[in-house]
């Protein structure tokens, strides 16, 4: 937890971040974008996702509708946060010459997906819906 | 085929990361069609228009940083990503699912 706000307060710091051991090859630099904008991409669609469980599935009923539009909202917001602390953090091992950071995320990111279609197979096996 | 120079990488780093970037705007613009759609759902008063500026607004602003860093990238060694343009791509996107939030709730 206080690495996550030491982590936070370079975010604000871009200095910081440059003072740090030596600018690596700018190509490692490129990888490491690419890799952020592929998380940003996945924030964008669970977003997406939460727009569209509430725009296109209107036969739900509103508590379970809301609930998964809630869930896949607050998982995209959670993905772009941790996206752009992952990518600092990244940048920096790799100025000072260290190995890249491990992460729990993507597991707990593939278990909440995996969580949200097993819901949904269940919504609709047990017919939780307003209609027939 | 010309030779590429000698400034330029052979595994197109810069484009590939371009790319990356038009992507990401593509899927930011869907996300904006979206998020439009369930703004302007009711009879269109002024609370809802003011919303939709807001998303306009955002997704505006996405594309803004987009296309900086995509011209940043023509060079032949472009510079690290800035740390403001990152926070301004997240920003964006989680101002979207805030905005999704306060509309569905």
């Amino acid at each position: 937890m206080i690495d996550f706000v030491k982590d936070v307060r370079l975010w604000f710091a871009p200095s910081r971040l440059r003072d740090e051991g030596e600018t690596p090859d700018y190509r490692f630099s490129l990888a490491n974008e690419r890799t952020f904008l592929a998380w940003i991409r996945t924030s964008l669609a669970l977003v997406g996702g939460g727009f569209a469980v509430d725009q296109f599935l209107p036969d739900l009923r509103w508590g379970v509708r809301v609930g998964m539009a809630l869930a896949l909202l607050a998982v995209g917001a959670a993905c772009a946060l941790r996206a752009v602390n992952h990518w600092v953090r990244c940048e920096r091992a790799m100025r000072r010459g260290e190995d890249l950071p491990l992460s729990r995320f993507p597991v707990l990111l593939s278990l909440g997906v995996g969580l949200v279609a097993v819901a949904m197979v269940v919504v609709v096996l047990l017919g939780w819906t307003t209609g027939q | 085929m010309s030779a590429p120079g000698p400034d330029r990488d052979a595994g197109l780093q810069p484009e590939r990361t371009r790319l990356a970037w038009r992507r990401t705007t593509l899927a930011c613009s869907v996300v904006a069609v979206l998020a439009l759609r369930q703004a302007l759902r009711g009879s269109g008063s002024p609370v809802e228009l003011a919303g939709a500026a807001v998303i306009a607004l955002i997704w505006l602003a996405f594309l803004w940083v987009a296309h900086r860093r995509i011209r940043e990238l023509a060079a032949g060694r472009p510079r690290p990503l800035a740390l403001r343009a990152a926070l301004a791509a997240v920003a964006c996107t989680t101002a979207l699912a805030v905005f999704a939030m306060t509309v569905i709730l």
